[in-house]
């Protein structure tokens, strides 16, 4: 039975209304934009990072629920967590948006309240604005990110 | 077509049009949509096709099908009879002084690009000025800004006041006599404006400019009668006029068009080839190099004999009536900003609602099974005039109902409802 609530889950519409790590930083030691040029998403993340780790991350900018709930959940999980604990995470939530494939909710956490998006493929972009932005980022490249 | 809105009919007794009917023509719409029924409102992008049209390209290719202008055998000979017939229907449509006028491209953007390379790229020198407009759909933005590139060309634009309105005080400051060509829409797709283009068309021909009107969004709407306006190119597209995609018209004034160089070479389009030189063929085949869309030219002409049977005055009083209802619904939802509140428009209702991307009310209205637009609608800078990223975009046509203005605003109650 269709459901909109299974897209726009209770933590979606929570992230999206009060988002976290939300805000520019202003010592960031990386700094990347994502854009998304059909639907005009648009988002700085800002990282910090000290000894291969994820020590601080936030973000800013605009966009519709699912990419502000998404970015403000994959902030939360990032910090504190390792470079190759990220990259593993980023190769998950690909998973997990884009393919029918089980997933780890004890693993993903919070993060599979975004698994209703596979059910709308024109939305799946804006969940992933954000992962690819910081995939791009720690991959250490400068250039804005795009999807469309 | 001195005015072209149909808020001026409103006293007419429109009693007769009979919307059930009309629907019965187009069989989509008995569909439904997420286990609801389809509440279609996203006419401005494009419109539905009544059976009269779907027949018609069905019969093409089951009987008929053949290329056009060359064969001597007999289906040949019924095509291209039935593509000239259809180029005769556009003729009458748009009210055009000959076939010769009336030139078949893929679309509206395809017309305009052939104007701004055919005719601009040849006649326009470093010092000259362009005049566009804010409220211009992307596909009348680029192929003047690569004019531009391409020449040396000033690229100027009449702007916009808060309710979407051409400031016409502007655009008389921007003409001079370096202003060779004025591009506007006739109804903007983002807000449904509807621009004084007879005004505008007069007061470019005062300083000897050339004006080019897109009607991709007007054609459907209203009655246009291009030798009343006296523009000198006038485009649109089949698919918003019911029609099918991939075929649209350029109508252009005859001593222009046969002052243009062709805009692509191949078949179809000379006269005669050799090694060394090829002649070109006369108006208005110069300009359809290759094997046309000969289905799509013959949906088109059942598509205008479809909208001439109904009545477009009376459809387009029929949707006025819907915009009225719209906004006076919509004016009733707390939190919904209206985006476009020209006093002459037509039946697009863009609209935004505090805290909630259109992106999301886009996903949340199809659940609901209706189809809205949600983005920048091609009109990024309508958006930037307004200062914001997108709007939701309800477009009506003449088969849409009440019925389904209530679905629509129920569905953005629940919009309200999964953000609360």
């Amino acid at each position: 039975m269709f459901d909109i609530k299974d897209l726009y889950q209770e933590v979606i519409v929570d992230h999206n209304r009060s988002p976290r790590n939300f805000g520019k930083m202003e010592d960031a030691d990386t700094t990347l934009e994502g854009f998304n040029p059909l639907c005009g998403d648009k988002l700085t993340l800002y990282i910090k990072t000290d000894d291969n780790k994820i020590s601080d991350i936030s973000f800013d900018g605009s966009g519709c629920a699912i990419s502000v709930a998404s970015a403000s959940l994959m902030t939360d999980a990032m910090k504190g967590i390792s470079l190759d604990e990220a990259e593993t995470l980023f190769n998950e939530f690909h998973n997990l948006v884009t393919t029918d494939d089980d997933y780890d909710v004890d693993r993903l956490g919070k993060l599979a309240a975004l698994a209703g998006v596979k059910d709308y493929p024109a939305r799946v972009k804006c969940a992933s604005l954000c992962w690819h932005t910081l995939h791009s980022a720690l991959q250490g490249e400068s250039t804005p990110v795009r999807t469309e | 077509m001195n005015n072209p809105d149909p808020a001026n009919n409103l006293f007419n007794n429109t009693s007769d049009f009979d919307v059930e009917k009309v629907r019965a023509d187009f069989p989509i719409l008995e569909q439904q949509v997420h286990g609801k029924p389809l509440v279609y409102l996203d006419n401005a992008a494009t419109a539905q096709k009544p059976k009269q049209v779907i027949e018609v390209l069905d019969t093409y290719y089951r009987e008929t099908n053949s290329n056009i202008h060359r064969g001597v055998h007999s289906l040949s000979e019924k095509a291209t009879a039935e593509y000239e017939a259809a180029r005769n229907k556009v003729k009458e449509f748009v009210n055009a002084a000959s076939t010769k006028e009336i030139v078949f491209v893929r679309g509206a953007t395809e017309a305009i690009n052939l104007v701004a390379q055919s005719f601009g790229r040849n006649t326009l020198m470093a010092d000259d000025e362009i005049i566009i407009t804010e409220l211009e759909h992307h596909s009348n933005i680029v192929p003047w800004q690569i004019l531009s590139e391409q020449t040396g060309a000033t690229l100027k634009f009449i702007p916009i006041n808060d309710a979407g309105e051409l400031m016409l005080e502007e655009y008389e400051k921007l003409l001079n006599n370096k202003t060779r060509i004025v591009a506007v829409g006739h109804i903007s797709n983002a807000l449904g404006t509807i621009n004084p283009i007879k005004t505008i068309i007069d007061k470019a021909h005062a300083v000897g400019a050339k004006v080019l009107v897109d009607g991709a969004q007007a054609v459907p709407h209203t009655k246009v009668d291009v030798t009343e306006l006296d523009c000198d190119f006038y485009v649109f597209s089949g698919h918003k006029l019911f029609g099918p995609t991939g075929i649209g018209v350029l109508y252009g004034k005859e001593a222009l068009l046969e002052s243009m160089p062709p805009y692509q070479g191949g078949g179809d389009m000379i006269q005669m080839v050799s090694m060394k030189k090829s002649t070109y063929n006369s108006l208005p085949y110069k300009f359809e190099a290759g094997t046309p869309h000969i289905a799509g030219v013959i949906g088109l002409g059942a598509a205008i004999d479809y909208v001439d049977e109904l009545g477009l005055d009376s459809a387009a009083q029929y949707e006025h009536e819907l915009l009225v209802y719209a906004n006076e619904q919509a004016s009733l939802v707390s939190g919904l900003n209206l985006v476009g509140t020209a006093k002459n428009k037509t039946s697009i209702l863009s609209f935004t609602l505090d805290g909630i991307h259109p992106h999301d009310i886009g996903t949340i209205l199809d659940g609901e099974g209706v189809a809205i637009r949600a983005g920048h609608h091609c009109a990024m800078p309508v958006m930037e005039r307004f200062n914001i990223p997108a709007t939701a975009r309800a477009s009506f046509a003449f088969y849409n109902t009440r019925e389904e203005i209530d679905a629509l605003i129920k569905a953005i109650d629940k919009c309200k409802k999964v953000f609360n």
